[in-house]
């Protein structure tokens, strides 16, 4: 049975679904485009579920790529049940979305997630009254603390073997008669059967100039599309607005008025949490807050990852020493096996001491609902680089990964937003780039050298998102941006949501880790490296580094950490210091840094902003890079 | 004369007279709760010209400048 996870964004959907599912969870794609939705196989009663969650949407309007895909889904992906999970403090404005979902004619319950919250705000539900009124079970969660999540499943269970509808609920008179006239007229020309949808579905949406199916409409000759017209104009001719207007107006007052049948209003409890915005979004306080929290979370990923990883890796470099007592070390096999245990080294000693901290503060972060309101501080500043205040949130996550960030981009709404998004946020040093950053120019430079390199970064991404806003000088449209009431982080929740971002990065990164490191060793083996180094001798020596860096900055491409790996191993030992100038230490650091992006990134970056923008955005980086190092090399 | 949401001061209400915008916006503010004869109270304003935040049925929302613009309202 396929239960499918409908929901406002911030209504606790992705909670109930690590309730259930959480570390088995698979993210995937939908069917060629890079909007990702999470689904698990359950055993619940003795049965095996698919779960799926799909992306939190206010509606199901095409305007939106998650919502489309969304929409999509359910039509096309037989679901025997969908779950719609409401925040109860905000029940007014989640049954818009809960009405076209019972447009949609599907199996569905509903979940009244938060009531605590929403009591605490002084509201209380008649929940009988709601499911008599929608005509589906209603079951109240708190799915933070698991209260009624089982329950909530053993209903839906149920419904979904009996495939219960709920009710068609409909609008005022004179609309809904608009609606049906149109209904009757696609029911007569077999149209909703293409689509797959209910008739009146599909009419609400044509008089909703939906573009998705009005764009399929157009390419038909067919003189339905003139009815739609002659419909649309009748709305507007009696109501004195669009057609859309008039329809989002009644299902915006049926929502109204549903909420205020079933909704009784008490006095509120006010807590801390409601004055911490009175800091947190101040005009002055608010700026040292943020800079202050920024300071705590890159010290504690800091500290905790440096804990972590001077052990792990002294463990590792002892290890092959040992293995050269018995195997003797000028033989293939050794050179295999020290390169496997170079990338295993790497992938476990190196990156995941700094990934795992950083991944798990900012899915606390997110959850507790910080977000929104960097996005809401940050905004005006964000305009000086031609972008606003959503973008800080791919931001942000390029600080973890840059594959997140670049599908993060996807919450902008303007292709021209999302490319500018999109290549700054390439050039935001991710975990990997930070591992290099602290191990090489913390450990043997100073931190102070560290901070400077992250100062420097941000210059340079403002002067080039200064510089890309100049040459595409659309106007940004502006921010909306809903923030959520504070919620307590649970533990539980955000390690789901760790694991499954570090999933990625274990199952794709470390084999590629070990195979490049085992390439590497291969290349010195049969002294076939010198080839590429003498190959990448211009740019070496440009950037005064030594010869053997060259096959260093060919990795570096394949997955950023192998830079800081394979530099060890291409000049022959852990003391870099040795070999290397802290100059050289800071040209390689930057030119790393800067320039092509990993193939990870190349291939998201491929099909979210397409190919020519892509092949602009590796040109760009490595120019850059190599201006900067270069500078680097004469002025430090 | 018009007055616009980017005018109202700190802890004002106001009613929404109309959204002077295409579907796009309609939609998205639509989406937020934002429709016409709707109340909204203006709760912050952020320095050098950032967004407005207001709130709306209970929920806040952070609005940019030049969305608050084309927003129609009357006073209380």
């Amino acid at each position: 049975m396929k239960i499918v996870l409908m929901g406002q964004p911030n209504s606790g959907k992705s909670t109930i679904f690590n309730h259930v599912a959480g570390y088995k969870a698979v993210t995937s794609n939908f069917p060629g485009k890079t909007v990702e939705y999470t689904s698990s196989k359950v055993n619940l009663f003795g049965e095996t579920f698919e779960i799926v969650d799909l992306p939190g949407t206010y509606s199901l309007t095409s305007f939106d790529l998650a919502e489309l895909e969304a929409r999509k889904y359910l039509l096309r992906n037989s679901v025997d049940i969908v779950i719609n999970v409401i925040d109860a403090s905000l029940l007014s404005r989640s049954l818009e979305l809960t009405l076209q979902l019972l447009e949609l004619k599907l199996p569905m319950i509903i979940c009244l997630n938060m009531i605590d919250e929403a009591e605490r705000k002084g509201i209380k539900i008649d929940i009988g009254k709601l499911s008599k009124i929608l005509g589906v079970p209603v079951m109240p969660t708190i799915a933070v603390k698991g209260n009624g999540v089982k329950e909530l499943f053993s209903i839906a269970y149920k419904m979904g073997e009996k495939k219960k509808i709920g009710k068609t609920i409909n609008f005022s008179k004179d609309v809904e008669d608009v609606v049906t006239q149109l209904s009757t007229q696609i029911k007569k020309k077999h149209v909703e059967q293409e689509f797959n949808v209910p008739e009146r579905f599909l009419a609400l949406k044509y008089l909703e100039n939906d573009s998705y199916f009005m764009e399929n409409y157009k390419k038909k000759s067919n003189d339905l599309f003139k009815e739609i017209v002659h419909f649309q104009n009748t709305l507007k001719e009696t109501h004195g607005r669009q057609s859309d207007v008039v329809i989002s107006s009644e299902r915006h007052h049926l929502s109204m008025n549903i909420y205020e049948s079933v909704v009784l209003l008490t006095k509120p409890h006010t807590s801390l949490i409601d004055y911490l915005d009175n800091i947190l979004m101040h005009p002055f306080l608010g700026y040292i807050s943020l800079g202050l929290i920024f300071y705590l979370f890159f010290n504690l990923v800091f500290s905790v990852g440096k804990m972590v990883e001077e052990p792990l890796l002294d463990y590792f470099y002892r290890i092959i020493p040992l293995i050269g007592r018995s195997i003797d070390s000028e033989t293939l096999l050794f050179s295999i096996i020290s390169g496997i245990i170079q990338g295993l080294a790497g992938g476990i000693a190196i990156v995941l001491p700094y990934l795992f901290p950083f991944l798990f503060g900012l899915a606390i972060l997110e959850d507790l609902g910080y977000l929104p309101r960097i996005a809401f501080l940050l905004d005006a500043f964000l305009h000086k680089i031609g972008l606003h205040g959503k973008s800080i949130i791919p931001f942000i996550l390029g600080y973890g990964c840059t594959v997140p960030a670049i599908m993060a981009t996807r919450i902008l709404e303007s292709g021209r937003d999302r490319f500018i998004a999109s290549v700054l946020a390439t050039m935001i040093p991710c975990a990997a780039r930070m591992t290099i950053i602290f191990a090489l120019v913390a450990f043997y430079i100073s931190p102070q050298a560290a901070l400077a390199i992250y100062i420097l970064n941000i210059i340079v991404i403002i002067i080039s998102g200064k510089i890309l806003s100049r040459l595409l000088p659309e106007v940004t449209p502006g921010m909306i941006l809903e923030i959520p009431a504070y919620h307590i982080p649970s533990i539980k929740v955000a390690l789901a949501k760790t694991w499954l971002r570090m999933k990625e990065f274990i199952f794709i990164a470390w084999p590629l880790l070990i195979v490049g490191s085992t390439i590497l060793s291969l290349l010195q083996y049969y002294k076939a490296d010198m080839l590429i180094n003498n190959f990448f001798s211009p740019l070496t020596s440009l950037l005064g580094l030594p010869l053997v860096v060259g096959t260093t900055l060919i990795f570096g491409i394949l997955r950023k950490e192998l830079s800081m790996l394979m530099l060890i191993q291409a000049i022959g030992t852990t003391n870099v210091i040795a070999v290397m100038s802290a100059t050289q230490i800071m040209t390689f650091t930057i030119f790393v840094i800067f320039y092509v992006p990993c193939v990870a990134t190349i291939a998201v970056l491929w099909k979210e902003i397409g190919s020519k923008r892509t092949l602009f955005t590796i040109a760009f980086t490595s120019i850059l890079a190599i201006i900067l190092a270069t500078i680097t090399r004469f002025v430090y | 004369m018009t007055i616009t949401l980017d005018s109202i001061g700190e802890n004002k209400k106001v009613k929404v007279v109309s959204i002077s915008g295409g579907w796009g916006i309609r939609q998205r503010l639509g989406c937020l709760g934002i429709h016409p004869e709707d109340m909204i109270t203006v709760k912050k304003s952020a320095i050098m010209r950032g967004p407005i935040l207001i709130s709306v049925h209970g929920n806040q929302v952070a609005l940019g400048r030049g969305v608050a613009r084309k927003v129609v309202v009357e006073a209380e």
